[in-house]
């Protein structure tokens, strides 16, 4: 007979079946419900981490390239990188003019400075000191006011952006564009508010900055830093192609010889990723395991209670045998009957953990349960209902007739 | 001696208990033909059921060679045997052997599934055969909502519905009083004259009177196989015939 419909005859007996012994299912159901529940849940709260952690980088953007001195999470010592020569203008200039498949560039310097309007003060403000481009680069809103234009930034003139943390320390009740603020003595005139940015992994408030026009940093604040050069990749396709062409015309613009390393880094948001999944993978992989465990524990239960509905119906079983069954038929049988129940066991589960998910997104970590962990559970539900039903079913397929028919 | 519907040649069943041998057959021959209404007869433990089981291929044999309808069946594998029995052998058990759970069209609708057969077609014929034993006003009922009498008669509807060639039907009256049992009776009469070939085990010399032929069992063997006055009667009405 053919497969589909030994499966529906077999769907309506073993809902005959399951019905039959409402509480016993229900019993046999919990472990593989407490499982489900457990496995969906941590691997909600896992999507929700990775979510959380996505969100905390999303500042240093995927599409941008950071060359700096620095490598981020280098395996170099701190003063290796801190005795390579200086990322300068001109080396930025040079970039600049050369690249080919980058959507904007801009250079990047900072310090911290205390901040004063009137009588109030702001100390260890971040003072960002850039070009016109950086609106672009980091695709930076403005809250209020506007950014500063190429004729602002190449004029070096004293304007400034400003953070929300500042907006609102300052000007909670006026409106900021006009005003003149302090940065360290010097005076800046307030030109536009970025909108709200969140902070860097949850440390570094982004709010907490004033961004001002490269030159007058420099003439301010002293030459001798070197820069951030941070380069918008055209397509976030062709990211790895940009980083060749920027390496290689790094490598020219600061002279280094044919054969030896890059003296600077090419950063970009990969290496917080690549960083956060080596510390993260083994508590996920362990977490994972340990919530395995409870359905392992829920499918030997489901397997023993297949066991004894095997033995309690081997007079059914001798009966279909005796007028044709076959022993696929037979095993098939006690299979679905036992994915029938791991299925609904993992349905409760779903049942239990969603509502869960949703109670943990409004109040601990954002997160929902994603689709793919619904049929997960779903999925790890049949394959447990595989496991737990195929020696029980084996063992009634294997059974002789005459026997079976004769057992009381 | 092709042209026997079941062929049994020497052959032995032996039951291993731990270190002693039982031997439930002991090298039985036996020939049945095609429309033939055969009794089983003996004393308990004498080995009929055992037969009975081999004959229907629930059994295998110990030894010997078994061949219905031509085919060798003792070298059959577990499926080739179960297809065998849902389509050429019906069976009708002393216990009824009615799956509790189900209705009476649904027990006897079970063999059509295994042949695969789909839902019209089974609810169609299930229902005729039903019908044929004058249960159409019972269909839904369950087993223990069945009279004993009743419940047999599901048990051969079953046996019925896929038109096997053979009924084998081990002491179909032994839990029913002699009333429904008498019943039964004529129902497998009606068959046999249809052209059913019938096999009933029995140890009721009365039940044993509507059958052709009488086989009596002692200890594993075949102790006498004769015609019954019936069967003496057929053969006469035959030979006329030719
Ligand atoms: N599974 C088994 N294991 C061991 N011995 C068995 C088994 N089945 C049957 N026997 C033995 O085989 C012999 C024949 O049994 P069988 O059931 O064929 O007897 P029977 O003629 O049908 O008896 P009854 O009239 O009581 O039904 C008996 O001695 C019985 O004990
Ligand atoms: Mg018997």
């Amino acid at each position: 007979m053919n497969l589909f419909l030994e499966i529906k005859e077999n769907l309506i007996i073993s809902y005959k079946a399951i019905t039959a012994n409402k509480l016993r299912s229900f019993l046999a159901t919990l472990g593989i419900v407490i499982g489900i529940t457990s496995v969906t849940l941590m691997q909600t709260a896992i999507e929700g981490i990775n979510r959380a952690f996505e969100k905390s980088i999303s500042a240093v953007g995927a599409d941008v390239l950071y060359v700096q001195k620095f490598e981020w999470f280098g395996k170099e010592d701190w003063s290796f990188y801190r005795n390579r020569k200086d990322i300068t203008l001109t080396q930025y200039d040079y970039l600049e003019r050369n690249i080919q498949t980058a959507a904007s560039v801009c250079p990047s310097v900072g310090t911290t400075k205390t901040l004063k309007y009137q009588d109030l003060v702001l100390e260890n403000v971040f003072v960002l000191g850039t070009t016109n481009e950086y609106q672009i680069t980091f695709g930076a809103n403005m809250e209020e006011g506007r950014f500063f234009t190429q004729k602002e930034s190449d004029g070096g003139y004293p304007v400034c952006v400003i953070g929300m943390d500042i907006r609102n320390a300052f000007f909670e009740n006026t409106n900021p564009i006009g005003k003149t603020i302090k940065i360290g003595t010097y005076s800046f005139r307030v030109i536009g508010v970025v909108e709200k940015q969140g902070s860097l992994l949850g440390l570094v408030s982004l709010d907490n900055r004033v961004i001002v026009p490269i030159d007058r940093f420099f003439s301010l604040f002293g030459t001798k830093r070197s820069l951030s050069i941070n380069i918008k990749a055209g397509d976030i396709n062709n990211l790895d192609e940009t980083k060749e062409e920027v390496i290689s015309i790094m490598r020219k613009a600061r002279k280094v010889p044919f054969g030896d390393r890059d003296d600077f880094g090419v950063n970009q948001q990969e290496a917080f990723k690549a960083t956060y999944e080596s510390l993260t993978s083994l508590i996920k992989i362990i977490g994972s395991l340990i919530t395995s465990l409870s359905l392992i524990v829920g499918s030997v239960g489901i397997a023993n209670i297949m066991f004894v509905s095997v033995k309690e119906r081997t007079k059914e079983i001798g009966i279909r045998k005796a007028i044709g069954a076959k022993k696929r038929t037979i095993l098939l049988q006690f299979l679905i009957e036992s994915v029938s129940i791991c299925l609904l066991g993992g349905l409760i589960g779903i049942m239990i953990s969603f509502p869960i998910s949703l109670l943990i997104d409004k109040f601990v970590l954002p997160t929902a349960m994603p689709l793919w962990v619904i049929m997960l559970g779903l999925v790890v539900s049949v394959i447990f209902g595989v496991l737990a039903g195929f020696f029980p079913a084996y063992n009634a397929a294997k059974m002789d007739p005459v026997d079976s028919l004769r057992y009381e | 001696m092709e042209k026997n519907l079941i062929d049994l040649r020497n052959i032995t069943k032996v039951y291993v208990m731990g270190t002693e041998e039982l031997f439930a057959l002991k090298g039985v021959d036996l020939q049945i033909n095609k429309n033939d209404y055969l009794a089983i007869m003996g004393p308990s433990g004498s080995g009929k059921s055992t037969l009975m089981n081999i004959i229907g291929c629930l059994d295998t044999p110990s030894s010997g060679e078994y061949h219905l309808n031509g085919k060798n069946v003792s070298e059959m594998d577990d499926d080739e045997l179960a297809e065998i029995r849902n389509l050429e052998i019906g069976f009708v058990f002393q216990t009824f052997n009615l799956l509790a759970r189900s209705d009476a069209l649904h027990n006897v609708e079970l063999p059509l599934i295994y042949k695969g057969l789909p839902k019209s077609e089974r609810i169609e014929k299930a229902e005729e055969a039903l019908y044929n034993v004058g249960l159409e006003d019972r269909m839904t009922h369950k087993p223990n909502e069945l009279s004993g009498g009743q419940r047999q008669r599901v048990a051969i509807a079953r046996a019925l519905v896929n038109d096997p060639s053979i009924i084998l039907a081990d002491e179909p009256t032994g839990n029913l009083d002699s009333k429904t049992g008498n019943e039964i009776m004529e129902l497998l009469e009606e068959l046999n004259k249809k052209g059913n070939t019938i096999i009933i085990v029995t140890h009721e010399e009365e039940i044993a009177l509507h059958a052709n032929r009488v086989v009596k069992i002692r200890d594993g063997s075949i102790e006498s196989d004769v015609l019954s006055e019936k069967g003496k009667a057929a053969m006469q009405r035959k030979e006329i015939e030719i």
